[in-house]
């Protein structure tokens, strides 16, 4: 079978793969770009452990064809962190113990971040209406709710920081 | 498996009508893919149309609001004068799926796709929504309730694709509503549903209606007798009765593990008096 060469941007950085038709987005960020935190769950747009953005809109990456990616734009929980400098739902996960065998986690984490990327300061009720899509078996989900809560938290006061910086300079 | 992403219409008809063996549409794929990886389907041909200019834009125009093929659900919900004008349309939408599933999933793939449980179609169908379709022998319009025929049975003939849908203007005291009944608040099949589309006249008297079930039948049904029940009436409780009297009978639904035919039928009444409710105070509260 012929493959089909596509060239996009993940995480930043520009890339090129070959692909089969049938290959997912998932297939080939696990298997072709060595970029494991997207999980296969269920394989049907179910459980959302293979969550990343396109073109900055949510999807599940196992309901995608890595052919139809090309020229757009894919961010993975590979592009979350800062280098070394843990984003801070990553670190509201750490330290809330928001994460038991951690293969729902990546999917967790871009789901909570598309959600804070539009509303950064939202409620019980809304966070839990965006992680709907994400299935945990270890949790409870409380954890993890009071995770994206508090890293909502954080990212406000550090805005309100940067605005204080910029104003005072 | 061939994978295409023509840039033209013509090229896309031209690829679906002269597909040898199994050729499918691609715009969101949140049905397309999931079977194709529980092999019910095996694609020789994947035809994407959401590098067709325009397949991805909302249109406004003095005729109505014209969506195309490939826009998401999501894209719909942040259409700040559409969800004015069709609050019903946007809310059936916004019930397929998860977050991940909005950023993709489309109204004419929703429709495409022909389940009797379809959330967007009752709503649709209710709003009078037309679909145009271009295919080998040119373009052509028809009502969303002549596309499915049964489970996942369509009229479209080979080669021909939903280029986009259409909903009509409508005078200003107008108001939509979509319900759906599942066991659970997100990420669920419907049991049943109901969509009701209304204009008032005159002393807030109903003066047009439409009234959609979803999930009661092997397809969408339109209920013309419900929308009789109203039409004429403020809505008083004696319409509101007839209303649903109208719908159960409309209702042949089949027993499964999510719903007996009683239960199916009696809650589609229910929700088409509360939905009926609300479209009636939406239009109400319009100037």
């Amino acid at each position: 079978m012929k493959g089909i060469a596509v060239s996009t941007t993940v995480n930043g950085d520009a890339v090129e793969y070959v692909c089969h038709g049938r290959e997912t987005l998932l297939d080939v960020l696990r298997n072709h770009l060595g970029l494991i935190g997207a999980k296969e769950g269920c394989g049907t747009g179910d459980c959302g452990a293979c969550s990343v953005t396109l073109d900055g809109e949510l999807v599940c990456s196992c309901l995608v064809l890595g052919a139809e990616v090309e020229g757009r734009t894919v961010e993975t929980v590979e592009g979350l962190a800062d280098g070394d400098k843990l984003h801070p739902l990553q670190k509201r996960f750490l330290d809330g113990a928001a994460l038991q065998c951690g293969i729902c986690t990546p999917g967790f984490l871009i789901a909570a971040k598309a959600l804070l990327d539009h509303n950064n300061n939202p409620s019980e009720s809304e966070i839990r209406y965006a992680l709907a899509g994400n299935l945990c078996r270890c949790t409870g989900y409380d954890k993890i709710v009071r995770a994206v809560s508090a890293a909502a938290g954080d990212m406000r006061r550090q805005q309100k920081a940067q605005v204080k910086r910029r104003a005072t300079k | 498996m061939r994978y295409e992403s023509p840039d033209s219409t013509r090229e896309a008809v031209a690829l679906m009508a002269g597909a040898k063996g199994y050729a499918f549409l691609l715009a969101g794929g949140t049905d397309l893919l999931v079977r194709m990886r529980g092999e019910f389907i095996e694609p020789d041909l994947v035809v994407d149309i959401k590098r067709i200019p325009g397949f991805q834009e909302i249109i406004r125009k003095a005729s109505g609001f014209s969506i195309g093929a490939g826009v998401s659900c999501a894209q719909l919900g942040r259409n700040k004068a559409l969800v004015k004008a069709w609050p019903g349309v946007v809310e059936a939408a916004q019930l397929i799926g998860s977050d991940q599933i909005q950023g993709r999933c489309t109204i004419a793939g929703n429709l495409c796709n022909a389940s009797p449980a379809a959330d967007s179609v009752p709503a649709l169908i209710a709003a009078k929504a037309k679909v145009v379709i271009v295919g080998p022998g040119g373009t052509r319009r028809t009502a969303v309730e002549n596309i499915v025929t049964g489970p996942g049975k369509t009229s479209l003939g080979k080669g021909e694709i939903v280029k986009a849908i259409v909903l009509p203007d409508r005078p200003a005291k107008s108001g939509d509503a979509y319900l759906r009944f599942i066991p659970r608040s997100e990420m669920d099949i419907a049991v049943c549903s109901a969509g009701v589309s209304l204009t008032l006249g005159t002393g807030n008297v109903v003066k047009q209606a439409r009234v959609a079930l979803g999930a009661v039948a092997p397809t969408i049904v339109l209920v013309p007798k419900a929308a009789q029940a109203i039409v004429g009436t403020r809505l008083d409780d004696a319409a509101l009765k007839k209303l649903a009297a109208a719908c159960e009978a409309a209702c042949s639904p089949i027993d499964d593990k999510r719903g007996t035919v009683e239960y199916r039928t009696e809650v589609a009444g229910v929700l088409a008096r509360r939905a009926a409710t609300i479209a009636f105070e939406r239009a109400r509260r319009k100037r």
